[in-house]
């Protein structure tokens, strides 16, 4: 599934959406970025509630497929330039990441 | 063997807008000359926690990559104000971050046992009053 898929099934919010034609392979969920760096794999989804700039570089760096900000926390305004720039996408809803990852299961995502 | 130099960015404390620049920058180069894609991903996790160290916990410093044949050479050198003890740093759960650093997701007390699980050979040198100095070697043959 592409990023634009699962935008338009889960009715996601697109932030920044640079990239949308990138494939999805697996979810991680987490806030402590040392651990996203070392557990996350490349074209996972992350759901989080951090919306500071150092995301878009966890993101670049471990090639997610694109974040996710849960339970409507905001990005900050130079995280989502950043994305734009760097072909980094953020998305973002309402859910929280429990809610939001069982209905991804039972999508078998 | 001959060692060419890659990379050489200066690092700036708490200038969390380029933080990370480093290590993106390094993996870009790396892509470009050939290195699989697992080897680009250890270097990223490696230089990516050390920079944020830098960025974090320190006065400022800088990041030098350097590679031959057959190996990857990364060196991180700070300012100060240096690690007391080097042995607590690198257990995990262990961070002095303060509260609003923790607020960004950072401070688990990971970073440094993650460089030293992706690396395969490290070398820190640092004490109270003088800089940090973290040499790292990831191998291009695995
Ligand atoms: N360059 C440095 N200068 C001074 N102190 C450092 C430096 N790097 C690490 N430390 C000290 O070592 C501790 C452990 O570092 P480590 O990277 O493992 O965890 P952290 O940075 O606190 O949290 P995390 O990396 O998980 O976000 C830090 O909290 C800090 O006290
Ligand atoms: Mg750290």
């Amino acid at each position: 599934m592409t990023v634009k898929e699962l935008v338009d099934l889960f009715n996601l919010e697109i932030v920044a959406g640079p990239n949308l034609e990138k494939e999805i392979d697996g979810v991680y969920i987490g806030d402590l970025l040392s651990n996203v760096m070392a557990r996350a794999e490349k074209d996972n989804l992350w759901l989080t509630v951090q919306g500071h700039q150092n995301v878009v570089a966890v993101a670049l760096l471990v090639e997610l497929s694109a974040v996710i900000l849960v339970e409507d926390f905001e990005y900050e305004e130079n995280s989502v330039q950043r994305a734009c720039q760097k072909g980094v996408n953020l998305l973002k809803t309402k859910k929280k990441s429990y809610d939001l990852a069982c209905k991804f299961c039972e999508s078998e995502i | 063997m001959r060692k060419q130099q890659i990379l050489n960015k200066e690092i700036e404390s708490f200038d969390f807008q380029s933080g990370g620049e480093a290590s993106s920058n390094l993996k870009n180069i790396l892509r470009k000359l050939g290195v699989s894609a697992q080897i680009v991903r250890k270097t990223a996790i490696v230089t990516y926690e050390l920079e944020m160290n830098v960025v974090i916990h320190s006065l400022g410093g800088e990041i030098t990559a350097l590679i031959s044949e057959d190996e990857l050479e990364i060196r991180v050198d700070d300012d100060g104000p240096g690690i007391a003890d080097l042995d607590k740093a690198f257990t995990a759960g262990y961070s002095t971050a303060s509260d609003e650093i923790r607020e960004m997701g950072f401070g688990a007390g990971m970073g440094l046992v993650n460089v030293k699980r992706y690396a395969d050979q490290i070398d820190v040198k640092s004490s109270l009053g003088e800089g940090t100095h973290v040499k790292v070697i990831i191998k291009l043959s695995s």
